[in-house]
Protein backbone atom coordinates (compact mmCIF):
# COMPACT_ATOMS: atom_id res chain seq x y z
CA UNK A 1 0.00 0.00 0.00
CA UNK A 2 1.61 3.29 -1.08
CA UNK A 3 1.65 5.87 1.63
CA UNK A 4 -0.46 8.69 -0.21
CA UNK A 5 -4.07 7.43 0.46
CA UNK A 6 -6.27 5.73 2.78
CA UNK A 7 -4.55 5.02 5.88
CA UNK A 8 -3.01 1.60 6.45
CA UNK A 9 -0.85 -0.19 8.72
CA UNK A 10 1.83 2.00 7.39
CA UNK A 11 0.59 5.49 8.16
CA UNK A 12 0.35 4.33 11.88
CA UNK A 13 3.43 3.37 12.09
CA UNK A 14 5.20 6.43 10.30
CA UNK A 15 2.73 8.29 12.36
CA UNK A 16 3.88 6.15 16.07
CA UNK A 17 7.30 6.89 14.56
CA UNK A 18 7.00 10.66 14.47
CA UNK A 19 5.12 11.13 17.61
CA UNK A 20 7.86 8.83 19.64
CA UNK A 21 10.98 11.29 17.64
CA UNK A 22 9.02 14.53 18.75
CA UNK A 23 9.00 12.91 22.69
CA UNK A 24 12.81 12.26 22.11
CA UNK A 25 13.57 15.35 20.99
CA UNK A 26 11.27 16.67 24.29
CA UNK A 27 13.72 15.01 26.57
CA UNK A 28 16.96 16.57 25.38
CA UNK A 29 15.30 19.68 24.82
CA UNK A 30 14.06 19.99 28.21
CA UNK A 31 16.64 18.34 30.01
CA UNK A 32 16.38 20.73 33.03
CA UNK A 33 12.88 20.67 33.64
CA UNK A 34 11.45 17.37 35.04
CA UNK A 35 7.75 17.97 34.66
CA UNK A 36 8.18 18.21 31.11
CA UNK A 37 10.21 15.37 31.19
CA UNK A 38 8.02 13.30 32.31
CA UNK A 39 5.59 14.61 30.34
CA UNK A 40 7.63 13.64 26.61
CA UNK A 41 8.04 9.94 28.86
CA UNK A 42 3.81 10.14 28.53
CA UNK A 43 4.16 10.66 24.95
CA UNK A 44 6.38 8.28 23.85
CA UNK A 45 4.63 5.70 26.15
CA UNK A 46 1.40 6.67 23.34
CA UNK A 47 3.15 6.36 20.75
CA UNK A 48 4.24 2.86 21.82
CA UNK A 49 0.60 1.89 22.31
CA UNK A 50 -0.37 3.19 19.10
CA UNK A 51 1.94 0.84 17.58
CA UNK A 52 0.77 -1.92 19.63
CA UNK A 53 -3.12 -1.08 19.18
CA UNK A 54 -2.36 -0.53 14.94
CA UNK A 55 -0.46 -3.93 14.94
CA UNK A 56 -3.43 -5.56 17.04
CA UNK A 57 -5.79 -4.30 14.20
CA UNK A 58 -4.54 -5.24 11.10
CA UNK A 59 -3.05 -8.59 12.07
CA UNK A 60 -6.24 -9.49 13.54
CA UNK A 61 -4.95 -10.71 17.27
CA UNK A 62 -6.48 -8.82 20.07
CA UNK A 63 -3.28 -9.54 22.67
CA UNK A 64 -2.15 -6.12 21.21
CA UNK A 65 -4.69 -4.48 23.11
CA UNK A 66 -4.18 -6.24 26.55
CA UNK A 67 -0.71 -5.32 26.05
CA UNK A 68 -1.70 -1.32 25.58
CA UNK A 69 -4.01 -2.15 28.92
CA UNK A 70 -1.20 -3.43 30.98
CA UNK A 71 0.84 -0.80 29.72
CA UNK A 72 -1.66 2.13 30.90
CA UNK A 73 -1.39 0.71 34.44
CA UNK A 74 2.33 1.03 34.30
CA UNK A 75 2.42 4.83 33.01
CA UNK A 76 0.05 5.42 35.23
CA UNK A 77 1.96 3.71 37.77
CA UNK A 78 5.21 5.48 36.56
CA UNK A 79 3.77 9.07 37.01
CA UNK A 80 2.34 8.58 40.12
CA UNK A 81 5.58 7.77 41.70
CA UNK A 82 7.45 9.68 38.92
CA UNK A 83 5.31 12.82 40.97
CA UNK A 84 5.77 12.12 44.24
CA UNK A 85 9.38 12.22 43.74
CA UNK A 86 9.51 15.05 41.82
CA UNK A 87 7.45 16.86 45.16
CA UNK A 88 9.97 15.53 46.90
CA UNK A 89 12.48 16.78 45.29
CA UNK A 90 11.31 20.43 45.55
CA UNK A 91 10.73 20.12 49.15
CA UNK A 92 14.08 19.33 50.44
CA UNK A 93 15.85 21.01 47.54
CA UNK A 94 13.80 23.80 46.65
CA UNK A 95 14.04 23.21 42.59
CA UNK A 96 13.32 20.81 39.57
CA UNK A 97 16.94 21.50 37.97
CA UNK A 98 18.47 18.59 36.70
CA UNK A 99 21.69 20.17 36.55
CA UNK A 100 21.45 21.19 40.34
CA UNK A 101 20.81 17.95 41.87
CA UNK A 102 24.45 16.59 41.98
CA UNK A 103 24.27 14.69 45.51
CA UNK A 104 24.30 11.09 44.39
CA UNK A 105 27.78 12.20 42.46
CA UNK A 106 30.65 9.99 44.08
CA UNK B 1 -11.20 10.46 -0.43
CA UNK B 2 -12.75 8.83 2.16
CA UNK B 3 -14.25 9.98 5.68
CA UNK B 4 -11.57 7.36 7.30
CA UNK B 5 -8.98 9.21 5.36
CA UNK B 6 -9.75 12.47 6.40
CA UNK B 7 -10.07 11.95 9.99
CA UNK B 8 -6.89 10.22 10.09
CA UNK B 9 -5.01 12.86 8.47
CA UNK B 10 -6.75 15.72 10.50
CA UNK B 11 -6.06 13.57 13.48
CA UNK B 12 -2.57 13.06 12.86
CA UNK B 13 -1.77 16.75 12.19
CA UNK B 14 -3.33 17.87 15.40
CA UNK B 15 -1.77 15.04 17.25
CA UNK B 16 1.69 15.85 16.01
CA UNK B 17 1.07 19.86 16.00
CA UNK B 18 0.05 19.14 20.17
CA UNK B 19 3.03 17.30 21.07
CA UNK B 20 5.46 19.63 18.99
CA UNK B 21 3.65 22.64 21.60
CA UNK B 22 4.11 20.50 24.45
CA UNK B 23 7.65 20.08 23.96
CA UNK B 24 8.53 23.45 22.72
CA UNK B 25 5.75 25.77 24.98
CA UNK B 26 7.18 27.92 27.81
CA UNK B 27 4.43 27.28 30.52
CA UNK B 28 4.27 23.78 32.20
CA UNK B 29 0.84 24.48 32.39
CA UNK B 30 0.30 25.23 29.10
CA UNK B 31 2.84 22.03 28.41
CA UNK B 32 -0.35 19.93 30.17
CA UNK B 33 -2.78 21.32 28.67
CA UNK B 34 -1.90 20.54 24.86
CA UNK B 35 -0.12 17.01 26.30
CA UNK B 36 -4.56 16.62 27.21
CA UNK B 37 -5.33 17.36 23.31
CA UNK B 38 -2.26 15.01 22.25
CA UNK B 39 -4.04 11.96 24.41
CA UNK B 40 -7.93 13.12 23.18
CA UNK B 41 -6.83 12.94 19.51
CA UNK B 42 -4.91 10.00 19.72
CA UNK B 43 -8.00 7.85 21.87
CA UNK B 44 -9.74 9.24 18.30
CA UNK B 45 -6.96 7.27 16.14
CA UNK B 46 -7.51 4.14 18.64
CA UNK B 47 -11.44 4.88 17.63
CA UNK B 48 -10.40 4.69 13.74
CA UNK B 49 -8.50 1.48 14.92
CA UNK B 50 -11.64 0.00 16.42
CA UNK B 51 -9.92 0.42 19.70
CA UNK B 52 -13.08 1.61 21.42
CA UNK B 53 -12.39 0.21 25.13
CA UNK B 54 -9.16 1.58 25.10
CA UNK B 55 -9.87 4.79 23.55
CA UNK B 56 -12.10 5.30 26.51
CA UNK B 57 -10.25 4.17 28.88
CA UNK B 58 -7.39 6.67 27.80
CA UNK B 59 -9.38 9.83 28.24
CA UNK B 60 -10.56 8.30 31.89
CA UNK B 61 -7.78 7.80 33.22
CA UNK B 62 -5.02 9.62 31.57
CA UNK B 63 -7.27 13.34 30.57
CA UNK B 64 -9.40 12.67 33.91
CA UNK B 65 -6.82 11.10 36.25
CA UNK B 66 -3.07 11.63 35.44
CA UNK B 67 -3.34 14.95 33.67
CA UNK B 68 -4.84 16.47 36.63
CA UNK B 69 -1.94 15.53 38.75
CA UNK B 70 0.32 16.76 36.78
CA UNK B 71 -1.37 20.22 36.49
CA UNK B 72 -2.05 19.47 40.27
CA UNK B 73 1.89 19.11 40.70
CA UNK B 74 2.52 22.15 38.96
CA UNK B 75 0.75 24.53 40.36
CA UNK B 76 1.55 23.47 43.53
CA UNK B 77 5.48 23.76 43.44
CA UNK B 78 6.49 27.03 43.32
CA UNK B 79 9.07 26.77 40.33
CA UNK B 80 10.76 29.49 38.86
CA UNK B 81 10.72 28.15 35.39
CA UNK B 82 12.44 31.15 33.54
CA UNK B 83 15.66 29.69 35.27
CA UNK B 84 15.12 25.95 34.05
CA UNK B 85 14.70 27.41 30.34
CA UNK B 86 18.12 29.36 30.10
CA UNK B 87 19.82 26.68 28.13
CA UNK B 88 17.12 26.18 26.09
CA UNK B 89 18.32 27.39 23.05
CA UNK B 90 21.64 25.79 23.44
CA UNK B 91 20.01 22.49 23.98
CA UNK B 92 17.78 22.92 20.44
CA UNK B 93 20.67 21.66 17.95
CA UNK B 94 21.08 18.18 20.27
CA UNK B 95 17.72 17.60 20.69
CA UNK B 96 16.81 17.70 16.78
CA UNK B 97 19.72 15.85 16.02
CA UNK B 98 18.78 12.91 17.87
CA UNK B 99 14.97 13.26 17.18
CA UNK B 100 15.88 12.85 13.58
CA UNK B 101 18.44 10.22 14.01
CA UNK B 102 15.21 7.77 15.78
CA UNK B 103 12.92 8.94 13.47
CA UNK B 104 15.71 8.18 10.60
CA UNK B 105 16.19 4.46 12.15
CA UNK B 106 12.10 4.15 12.30
CA UNK B 107 11.94 4.93 9.26
CA UNK B 108 14.36 2.69 7.41
CA UNK B 109 12.76 -0.52 9.55
CA UNK B 110 9.32 0.86 8.22
CA UNK B 111 10.19 1.52 5.04
CA UNK B 112 11.73 -1.78 4.75
CA UNK B 113 8.94 -4.05 6.51
CA UNK B 114 5.85 -2.32 6.10
CA UNK B 115 5.41 -0.12 3.18
CA UNK B 116 4.94 -2.16 0.09
CA UNK B 117 3.82 -4.60 1.84
CA UNK B 118 -0.35 -5.19 1.36
CA UNK B 119 -1.03 -5.67 5.13
CA UNK B 120 -4.97 -4.92 5.18
CA UNK B 121 -7.01 -5.03 7.67
CA UNK B 122 -8.89 -7.56 8.33
CA UNK B 123 -13.12 -7.43 8.42
CA UNK B 124 -13.77 -5.56 11.09
CA UNK B 125 -14.39 -7.29 14.23
CA UNK B 126 -17.84 -8.36 15.24
CA UNK B 127 -19.38 -7.76 18.39
CA UNK B 128 -18.10 -5.65 21.32
CA UNK B 129 -14.82 -4.68 21.66
CA UNK B 130 -15.13 -4.31 25.23
CA UNK B 131 -16.16 -8.31 25.64
CA UNK B 132 -13.84 -9.53 23.36
CA UNK B 133 -10.93 -7.80 25.80
CA UNK B 134 -12.66 -9.04 28.61
CA UNK B 135 -12.41 -12.25 27.88
CA UNK B 136 -9.36 -12.20 27.02
CA UNK B 137 -8.33 -10.14 29.94
CA UNK B 138 -9.97 -12.68 32.89
CA UNK B 139 -9.31 -15.84 31.14
CA UNK B 140 -6.01 -15.99 29.24
CA UNK B 141 -4.34 -12.98 30.65
CA UNK B 142 -5.31 -13.64 34.29
CA UNK B 143 -1.98 -13.48 36.15
CA UNK B 144 -0.45 -10.19 34.63
CA UNK B 145 -3.92 -9.00 35.49
CA UNK B 146 -3.31 -9.56 38.83
CA UNK B 147 0.53 -8.28 38.76
CA UNK B 148 -0.91 -5.34 37.03
CA UNK B 149 -2.94 -4.52 40.28
CA UNK B 150 -0.15 -5.32 42.77
CA UNK B 151 1.91 -3.07 40.63
CA UNK B 152 -1.01 -0.58 41.28
CA UNK B 153 -0.99 -0.94 45.42
CA UNK B 154 2.82 -0.27 45.07
CA UNK B 155 2.63 2.94 43.03
CA UNK B 156 -0.07 3.88 45.75
CA UNK B 157 1.90 2.92 48.85
CA UNK B 158 4.66 4.31 47.46
CA UNK B 159 3.12 7.68 46.65
CA UNK B 160 2.16 8.31 50.48
CA UNK B 161 4.64 6.94 51.93
CA UNK B 162 7.33 9.54 50.01
CA UNK B 163 4.55 12.24 50.02
CA UNK B 164 4.00 11.69 54.12
CA UNK B 165 5.01 14.73 55.91
CA UNK B 166 6.65 14.80 59.55
CA UNK B 167 5.23 11.93 61.90
CA UNK B 168 2.37 9.87 61.65
CA UNK B 169 -0.63 10.99 63.65
CA UNK B 170 -1.53 9.32 66.88
CA UNK B 171 -3.60 6.24 66.20
CA UNK B 172 -7.17 7.30 68.05
CA UNK B 173 -7.44 3.51 69.62
CA UNK B 174 -8.77 2.68 72.99
CA UNK B 175 -6.11 1.39 75.53
CA UNK B 176 -7.68 -1.13 77.91
CA UNK B 177 -4.61 -1.00 80.56
CA UNK B 178 -5.07 1.59 80.84
CA UNK B 179 -9.20 1.95 81.05
CA UNK B 180 -8.63 -0.38 83.80
CA UNK B 181 -6.17 1.17 85.57
CA UNK B 182 -8.06 4.59 86.06
CA UNK B 183 -8.60 6.13 89.34
CA UNK B 184 -11.28 8.18 90.75
CA UNK B 185 -9.16 10.82 90.90
CA UNK B 186 -8.62 10.79 87.03
CA UNK B 187 -11.85 11.08 86.12
CA UNK B 188 -13.96 13.28 88.83
CA UNK B 189 -13.13 16.40 90.16
CA UNK B 190 -15.59 17.83 92.85
CA UNK B 191 -15.76 21.74 92.75
CA UNK B 192 -17.08 23.21 95.69
CA UNK B 193 -19.56 25.98 94.35
CA UNK B 194 -20.89 28.51 96.74
CA UNK B 195 -24.80 28.75 96.62
CA UNK B 196 -25.83 32.11 94.79
CA UNK B 197 -27.83 34.21 97.20
CA UNK B 198 -32.13 34.06 95.01
CA UNK B 199 -32.44 37.37 93.57
CA UNK B 200 -34.23 39.63 96.07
Amino acid sequence: MALPGAPGLAHYLVLGAILFAIAMAGIFLNRRNVIVMLMAIELMLLAVNLNFIAFSRYLGDMAGQVFVFFILTVAAAESAIGLAILVLLFRNTGTIDVEAQGRLRG
Amino acid sequence: MSFATFTFYAFAAILIFAALRVITTRNPVHAALWLVLSFFTAAGIWLLLQAEFLAIALVLVYVGAVMVLFLFVVMMLDVNFEVLRQHFRSYLPIAAAVGALVLFEMALVIVDSAIGHTATAGPPPTGSNTVALGKLLYVDYVYPFEIAAVVLLVAIVAAIALTQRGEPKPRKHQDPSWQVKVRREDRVRLVDLPSEKPPA
